[in-house]
């Protein structure tokens, strides 16, 4: 009633043309006859891949920096911030001689992301201080075992020979709008 | 070739016909008598009567039979409640049944051995009707209204008390 | 004689093998129409189009485990599907598939066997198909098997009546019951020889005689034996295998007869328009109205498959409604329609 889109179903008797169903049904067999025509909307999935937004949320990416060493520090607030509580990880810190492995004296000897819990929201990837992990625009590939779901650090971060762009993800803008996250949600 | 056939029908016919007697199961009596009205409708096209043997099948196998095996289907009959009968009664049923079987047996001996028109039109749809319209046009209509009175008698016990009844579910208005 | 059988054999031999392709490919048509209906592509992997695909699903019935349930009538559970097969394939028997073929002098009909009392006989074996469901929804010792063989039961039996009585009011037109001979009434069509089919003349009897073979086949929207909203799989709940295969089988044979004798008996059967006009040889037009009268049946099938994705199904309270107190009241008054007006005209 607040909107005024209510409607109020009025349940009348059938007329004769109404009972006898045929002119329902013959409007009904022109409404289908005529999706026959229509463009189809189905994709051809591994052939014909769908047309996906630039800052589409797909499978993580753990990036590494410029020197090819993990961002990661394993601070635990994308853990936090996750509200399917998919992300979790165990920290450890870095040795002498692992400089170029580890950008931040901290790291993640394990780091696992539930495929099968994460919603995609990408606050992981707003709550991360480092800029470590972002979402990318590739699909998570389907599997057999629940377990194979749990994607450790081996599937999460990125190669250093292939990395993995995000500029798109990590334009000046977004920079800019992270340093101020308190004022995140008051948008 | 027609005799084998004969035969062959013949020996279906009673073999299933007493297998409807002697099954334990209700279902499969149904399914041993549709089974028996196979075989006679195969005599009836023997007789070059194919009218009377779909019509026979279409009638007996394909709506009686179906409500037949319906209802029982519906009772599930099993062999625990199956009521115990008296000894009393199963007297009687087998005195009936003998007096019913020496009747047929006699009329059937006294009667003079009918020589079966075979061959020709006989059976045809249209020589039927024209019997049926011309020599047999009083027994016709009054099995038809005999049909009529049965219909009818099934509506009225069949007909809810309108007065008790208030609220009808199976009207489309009072949903 | 020796020439006859093997003649009749060999045309036994192609129309069964015709029926299963036909019934094969139903169920590829089936999902190709629900998928295009719906903006959909629909199955396109087995094979160009997915033309493979009846092979893939027929293979996979066969791999199916085969599951008889411990409870069920095993004899009982496992004649169901054969009545169901067995009846479906049974009926192709008097469809005139063609009109006569001449060769070296010899006249070669395209029918199996022209009974005179063709239509009485569909019927018939028609009524004898509820048996498969029936038999094996009840062995199956499974209440919803048995709710979908009771409600097919007593729709067969209720829209059997409507069928026949539509039945009458073209018998009393035609006079005849042999389906070859109301299909030869039919010849000429548009043309030189002005002779309509008759479907002009029966619409009413048309119509009644095409929704009650949407109930005889359990089609949508009278699919309530099978209704899988309220019954899982209703008869055929408890079946696997191959045993589910005859009866989806089934099902598709049921709808191509049914198309077939649609078509034989108010669209013309094997004739078409202005085939006296084309002076072609008699051979050629027997062969031409074959590929028209599989044409008519392959519109019905559509038709069919159209009508199933277009409408959802009745609730069974309305289906009786229909079938008792529409469908007969109307084909009653088409009979008295038809026997007036024969009578004023002739």
């Amino acid at each position: 009633m607040l909107t005024n889109r209510s409607k109020v179903v009025v349940k009348k008797e059938m007329n004769f043309w109404e009972r006898i169903y045929l002119p329902a049904i013959v409007g009904g067999t022109i409404i289908t006859i005529k999706h026959l025509f229509r463009r189809k909307a189905t994709v051809r999935f591994p052939e014909v891949k769908r047309e996906i937004s630039a800052v589409w949320r797909g499978q993580h990416v753990l990036k590494r920096d410029e020197h090819g060493a993990e961002r990661c520090t394993a601070c635990g607030l994308c853990a936090v911030a996750c509200p399917a509580e998919a992300i979790t990880m165990t920290a450890a810190e870095r040795k002498k001689g692992e400089e170029h492995l580890y950008r931040e004296e901290k790291y993640a000897t394990v780091y696992e992301i539930n495929m099968l819990r994460c919603i995609f929201c990408g606050l992981c990837e707003e709550a991360c201080p480092k800029e470590a992990i972002f979402l990318t625009d590739r699909i998570e590939s389907t599997d057999y075992s629940r377990n194979a779901f749990i994607y450790g650090k081996d599937k999460l971060v990125e190669a250093v020979d292939k990395r993995i762009d995000v500029t798109k993800r990590q334009t000046p803008a977004v920079l800019e709008f992270k340093k101020h996250k308190l004022l995140s949600h008051n948008r | 070739m027609t005799l084998y056939v004969f035969y062959f029908l013949s020996f279906v016919a009673i073999f299933s016909a007493l297998l409807v007697v002697f099954s334990k199961n209700p279902i499969y009596s149904v399914l041993y008598l549709i089974v028996t009205f196979f075989a006679i409708a195969g005599h009836y096209i023997l007789l070059n009567a194919q009218f009377l043997a779909v019509v026979h099948v279409i009638v007996y196998a394909g709506a009686i039979m179906v409500l037949f095996l319906y209802v029982i289907m519906l009772l599930n009959l099993n062999h625990e409640d199956e009521p115990h009968k008296k000894n009393l009664a199963k007297i009687a049923a087998v005195i009936c049944g003998g007096i019913l079987m020496t009747v047929l047996v006699g009329t059937l001996r006294g009667a003079s051995q009918a020589i079966p028109r075979t061959g020709g039109d006989i059976g045809y749809v249209k020589t039927l009707g024209r019997i049926l319209f011309t020599e047999f046009l009083l027994p016709f209509e009054i099995s038809s209204i005999l049909l009529l009175a049965a219909m009818v008698g099934v509506v009225m016990v069949g007909k809810t008390d309108t007065k008790k009844t208030t609220v009808d579910i199976n009207e489309p208005n009072n949903q | 004689m020796i020439a006859l059988l093997t003649y009749k054999g060999i045309l036994v031999l192609i129309i069964f093998t015709v029926t299963l392709a036909v019934a094969a490919y139903s169920t590829y048509a089936e999902r190709k129409v629900a998928a295009f209906l719906q903006d959909r592509i629909g199955p396109d992997r087995a094979g160009p189009f997915g033309l493979l695909q009846p092979l893939a699903d027929g293979a996979k019935f066969f791999f199916k485990e085969e599951i008889i349930p411990n409870v069920s009538n095993k004899t009982l559970f496992i004649l169901g599907p054969s009545l169901a097969m067995l009846t479906a394939l049974m009926t192709g028997v008097v469809v005139p598939w063609g009109n006569t073929l001449w060769l070296d002098g010899k006249e070669y009909v395209l029918q199996i066997t022209d009974l005179n009392v063709g239509i009485l006989y569909v019927f018939g074996v028609a009524s004898i198909g509820v048996y498969g469901i029936m038999v094996g929804g009840w062995s199956s010792n499974n209440k919803f098997s048995l709710i979908g063989a009771i409600r097919a039961s007593a729709q067969m039996i209720s829209y059997e009546i409507s069928m026949g009585l539509a039945i009458i009011a073209l018998i009393l037109m035609t006079g005849t019951l042999s389906l070859r001979e109301i299909s030869l009434q039919q010849a000429g069509g548009v043309g030189s020889d002005w002779n309509l089919w008759n479907v002009v003349y029966q619409p009413l009897g048309f119509l009644i005689f095409l929704v009650c073979a949407f109930a005889e086949c359990n089609r949508t929207p009278f699919d309530l034996p099978e209704c899988e909203t309220e019954l899982v799989g209703g008869y055929h709940t408890e079946y696997s295998s191959m045993k589910l295969g005859l009866y989806l089988f089934a099902e598709y044979i049921n709808m191509f007869i049914s198309s077939a004798v649609i078509s034989t008996l108010y669209f013309g059967g094997f004739n078409f328009p202005f085939m006296n006009d084309l002076g072609l040889s008699s051979n050629w037009i027997t062969v031409i109205g074959t590929g028209f009268f599989f044409g008519k049946i392959v519109f019905f099938i559509f038709f069919f498959m159209w009508i199933r994705w277009t409408i959802p199904r009745f609730r069974y309270d309305q289906l009786m409604n229909l079938g008792w107190k529409m469908m007969i009241p109307l084909a009653i008054f088409n009979i008295a329609l038809t026997g007036l007006v024969s009578l004023v005209f002739k």
